[in-house]
């Protein structure tokens, strides 16, 4: 029997705005356990929520990269349940009119492409952390607990683990290239919870599902998919039923591990948030997000391949994060050639990265060094092989120009200077000069390097070769 | 001291002459109170030091001309947070809790120069209208002290109508503030759903509760309704619109006003001693020259019902932050997180706030949300409707507070069907955030009756001067229980 | 609504909700009173509202959203004093038992 699959994915994503989705305190991390919490992340008493207009605007952000219909009546509505991190024990969340709903994003799988659809995408406040400890007792911190948050609901299109890996990288893509988030799994800043079903080709009706936990990258998330499919596959070929439970995925085995059987669905007595009034969202509001929203991936790519003469591989590989995008469009902009400055954030910087573990944000590198370094190598100013010496010293945090003139590493191409030097290694090198003239190659390649040699090796090689060849050619 | 002033602008009018100090009136107060407490349990905590000192600041300071409640002492409902100062909304989950921050009422009070004189003793978290569901114990009525106070606020009535105080304040989740008031013989408004902001009012119902004041007369409660009313950014329910002034506003002429009476309000299940006499205060409001007729709130009778059903579904959330976690009783008893949980809730809760809890439960979860919580909303819609259609040929609607005067101590609480049934009259006007305020319109044995006036939305200076023009062309409210009539000439 | 009264059960599961226990009086006693009310309540299916839209919020406007601005209140210390048990600046808490339930 053939199977299809069908998954789907919940993705939460924090937004980076000042504060707090319904209280003034700042979204910052790191900070001491609850320095950054007020009476209302502490669910005191007689506190009321205030809603951020920030968070909607990003959420309305988000929701245009999502090609999703903002909804311009909407409202919050309550989530209850009791836990420790969760200081109401309801959520403040939207439950039957999110802030949009109906989009898509495409994808593509080996070439192939592929449109999947977004449900609903709705914000909402996140929790607290709650740290359990051995000794008995758990610890906690409400700093994060109000941070605003966005999840995003896909359609039953995802049919295949490769295709969820392609759509959360295209949906991180997306919405990173709002800038309305860090996007990163790795930080928190964006979560997947995930579920999974498979049926036999051919039927209508959807296969019970799994969820999935502690998937804690994309590829983690594919990993654990494949493994579902598979076992799914194996408990109905061998005539056994699909239970509705949670699993976790188990990093160190590759395995997903049974955590709980669902008792029919958690009781969340989802009600409208009296505290909130409806919110409304004008045209005018709407219109403004669209005029001023960033550009988006493919946009970048076709300009890429179409005005700057960029190959499709390379323009899809520059725009994998805003941070690489915007880092060579601003050195480009300075002047550096695209497909060199293209190459060295492919080749060199990326290298460096990953050798460091580092983003490009996070090191001393500037778009205005690269392109500076770019240019001097365009104007022949300085070797490639100097280049690689630059390089080192630009991602160190230096002026290329300050480092190149303090090394004295400018070449050598002006012919006043390089003539007298060339015309006493020829003095000096007669049998070289009989040997060229014999047809003998090898003389220029000796030559060459006796005068590199006399200039320390900062003679431009281009120039030289063709001053050699011509007073060769004189004698 | 209290006693010797029927009003705050006489009062304030002393202050402003030195005829008695500031510190001196609080110290009277302070006396009064404790006095009275044995008798009455109006109070969970008398605030003596402080207020001496707030007291003593306002001397120093000089008492503010232009301010009525410049070195007055205000009494707050315990369900009003005030930085660090005890406040429990009667429950012994919160009986240890000292707030890190003033409800915004408070702040505005303590702004305007008001000693806070103490936190008053209610319904456990607001949930009654009898204040016997108190942790700390039942309040009785200073008109007769077997008899209830009312409820909620049956502290504040009770220490407003004793005479301790000019101005209390209170909160009306279904009848919190005009039912004390109508039982105590004082005048009661709830204002405008969104008037006054609800910054620091520990949330019964988000959609229904208000704060309100509670004082001796119609002029008093303008006066502190001037001081509380206004947006603030904090509560994004609380209204923009414009305050007028409503001291200003009361012209006592109510010459041309149109009355509706609603049938519904005079019908089944009204004593015939209230009924008699609020048809006597109709009778007198005629006179005065407003035209009174008959009108229709035909969903009202379905008011209870939907309150029943409202109140409790948001109460049970709003209640859940009560887990023994960050603040108020944490049970000794507990091993692990679910027993602490459930311990904590329920040692802390009492039975009538464990029943409202678990009507409302019960009403949004699966399989009843439709049934029930969205049923009950779309019936409030009516009663709005049914509202709006009077309003369209009436300035203001009419009618008793509450179907009977004060009921004896014990005699309700068993059954709280019979309790429930009590809030008929006054659930309307909460169910479509309408202001309605109670003022004295007479006793029937004995006992004080309240007359309610309700109006359109932020229409308080009409519904105000409504009830005004009753009291300045009546002597109700110069009645006054034995109790207050120590410092009386 | 309601076709049958509340049963014991029914009661025992919503007790279980909200978090709280009940003794067997009170189980008894609250599913009777319970019952009672409801029955109550059950009157409004006397009114249709087929094409009547719930009223949820009564707010007299839409909502004015606040502009984000960040403001750190400073009360940490002042909460964290008023919290039963605390350590380092975190709550204290019982763990949960049931490891499973930490989703």
């Amino acid at each position: 029997m053939n199977f299809q699959t069908t998954i789907g994915l919940e993705v939460h994503v924090e937004l980076k705005t000042n504060s707090k989705i319904f209280s003034p305190s700042p979204v910052e991390f790191g900070d001491n356990p609850n320095a950054n919490t007020n009476v209302i992340d502490w669910g005191y008493p007689g506190v009321l929520p205030t809603p951020n207009k920030g968070v909607v605007e990003y959420g309305m952000r988000a929701a245009l990269a999502l090609h999703a219909k903002i909804n311009q009546h909407t409202h919050f509505d309550r989530k209850n349940y009791f836990y420790p991190d969760n200081p109401k024990a309801y959520q403040i969340s939207q439950s039957d009119v999110p802030l949009a709903q109906n989009g898509w994003i495409e994808i593509d799988v080996d070439g192939k492409k592929k449109k999947i659809g977004i449900e609903e995408m709705h914000i909402e406040e996140d929790a607290g952390k709650n740290t359990h400890n051995p000794n008995g007792y758990s610890y906690v911190d409400l700093n994060r607990q109000g941070t605003p948050l966005i999840e995003i609901v896909s359609k039953p299109d995802i049919a295949s683990p490769d295709e969820a890996y392609a759509y959360l990288e295209t949906l991180r893509q997306r919405i990173q290239f709002t800038g309305v988030s860090d996007v990163k799994m790795e930080e928190g800043s964006m979560r997947v919870d995930v579920n999974i079903s498979i049926r036999p080709y051919g039927t209508d009706k959807f296969g019970t599902k799994t969820e999935l936990k502690n998937l804690n990258s994309f590829n983690y998330v594919k990993k654990g998919l494949q493994f579902e499919e598979q076992r799914q596959q194996r408990v109905l070929l061998s005539g056994g039923q699909i239970q509705q439970e949670t699993r976790r995925y188990d990093e160190a085995s590759n395995e997903t591990i049974l955590m709980r059987v669902k008792e029919g669905a958690d009781d969340y007595r989802y009600f409208p948030e009296p505290d909130i009034p409806n919110v409304e969202i004008a045209d005018d509001w709407i219109k403004q997000i669209e005029e001023t929203m960033p550009e988006m991936p493919e946009r970048r790519r076709q300009r890429y391949v179409d005005d700057l003469g960029l190959t499709d591989y390379d323009a899809m590989v520059l725009t994998q994060t805003k941070e690489m995008s915007d880092f060579f469009e601003a050195a480009v902009a300075q002047g550096a050639d695209a497909k060199l400055t293209s190459n060295y954030l492919q080749g060199d910087v990326n290298a460096y990265l990953n050798d460091n573990h580092l983003d490009l944000q996070d090191t001393k590198l500037t778009p205005d060094h690269l392109a500076g370094m770019i240019k001097l190598q365009m104007d022949g100013t300085i070797s490639s092989k100097m280049a690689k010496k630059v390089f080192k010293a630009i991602m160190d945090g230096e002026e290329p120009n300050d480092y190149v003139k303090a090394h004295n590493l400018v070449q050598l191409s002006d012919p006043a200077q390089l003539q007298p030097i060339i015309d006493g290694v020829l003095d000096a090198n007669a049998q070289s000069i009989e040997d060229f003239k014999n047809g003998k190659d090898r003389a220029v390649g000796f030559l060459v390097g006796q005068i590199m040699k006399q200039t320390h090796g900062q003679a431009n090689p281009k120039i030289v070769n063709k001053l050699l060849m011509t007073s060769l050619n004189a004698r | 001291m209290t006693q010797q002033f029927d009003n705050l602008t006489e009062l304030h009018q002393a202050l402003v002459n030195k005829d008695l100090s500031a510190t001196e009136l609080t110290q009277q107060t302070l006396t009064n109170i404790h006095d009275h407490e044995d008798a009455l349990n109006a109070y969970v905590t008398v605030n003596d030091d402080e207020a001496l000192a707030q007291a003593k600041q306002a001397d120093e300071s000089g008492i503010d001309a232009d301010n009525v409640f410049s070195g007055v002492p205000v009494a707050y409902k315990d369900n009003l947070t005030t930085k660090g100062l005890l406040t429990t909304a009667a429950s012994k989950i919160l009986y240890n809790f000292k707030p890190v921050y003033d409800a915004d009422v408070v702040t505005r009070l303590r702004a305007a120069g008001a000693v806070t004189i103490g936190k008053t003793n209610l319904d456990e978290f607001a949930m009654g209208g009898s204040t016997e569901t108190s942790y700390f114990g039942t309040v009785h009525n200073p008109w007769d002290t077997t008899k209830v106070p009312g409820g909620s606020s049956g502290g504040s009535a009770a220490t407003v109508a004793a005479g301790d105080v000019l101005a209390a304040l209170g909160s009306d989740t279904g009848g919190s503030i005009r039912q004390p008031a109508a039982f105590n013989g004082i005048v009661g408004l709830k204002p405008t759903y969104g008037r006054v902001s609800r910054w620091g009012l520990i949330a019964f119902a988000s959609s229904l509760d208000q704060i309100g004041p509670m004082t001796q007369n119609v002029t008093d409660a303008a006066a502190m309704m001037n001081v509380i009313a206004g947006r603030d950014e904090r509560d994004a329910t609380s209204s923009s619109k414009e305050v007028p002034d409503y001291v200003a506003g009361l012209s006592g002429d109510i010459k041309g006003l149109k009355i509706g009476v609603p049938k519904e309000f005079l019908g089944e299940g009204i004593d015939e001693g209230v009924r008699d006499q609020i048809k006597t205060a109709i009778k007198k409001l005629e006179a005065l020259g407003a035209t009174v007729d008959e009108v229709s709130l035909p969903h009202s009778t379905h008011g209870i019902q939907a309150y029943y059903i409202l109140g409790p579904s948001e109460a049970s959330s709003n209640l859940q932050r009560f887990d023994g976690i960050r603040y108020g009783y944490r049970t000794p008893n507990a091993k692990n997180l679910e027993e602490l949980y459930v311990k904590t809730r329920s040692e802390g809760f009492g039975d009538e706030v464990k029943r409202r809890i678990m009507l409302g439960t019960f009403a949004l979860s699966a399989g009843s949300f439709d049934a029930f919580f969205m049923k009950a909303a779309k019936i409030r819609t009516l009663i709005i409707e049914d509202f709006k259609k009077v309003f369209d040929d009436y300035d203001v609607i009419v009618g008793p507070t509450a179907p009977t005067p004060a009921f004896g101590i014990g005699a309700e609480t068993k059954d709280p069907m019979t309790m429930y049934m009590n809030d008929m009259l006054t659930v309307p006007a909460n169910l479509a955030g309408l202001p309605a305020v109670s003022v004295p319109a007479g006793l029937v044995d004995g006992l004080p009756v309240g007359l309610q006036v309700i109006g359109r939305p932020f229409d308080e200076s009409r519904v105000l001067n409504t009830a005004f023009a009753f009291e300045q062309n009546t002597t109700f409210h110069e009645l006054k229980p034995s109790m207050s009539k120590g410092g009386r000439a | 609504m309601a076709e049958e009264p509340i049963s014991r059960a029914e009661v025992e599961h919503v007790a279980e909700l909200a978090k709280l226990s009940l003794t067997d009086e009170q189980a008894s006693k609250f599913t009777s009173q319970l019952d009672e009310i409801i029955t109550m309540i059950d009157g409004l299916n006397e009114v249709n509202t087929d094409d009547v839209k719930p009223t949820t919020n009564m707010a007299d406007a839409t909502a004015i959203l606040r502009e984000d601005v960040a403001v750190n209140a400073h009360q940490k210390d002042a909460l964290i004093n008023e919290a039963p048990e605390t350590e380092d600046g975190f709550i204290k808490v019982p763990a949960i038992i049931d490891e499973s339930e930490d989703a």
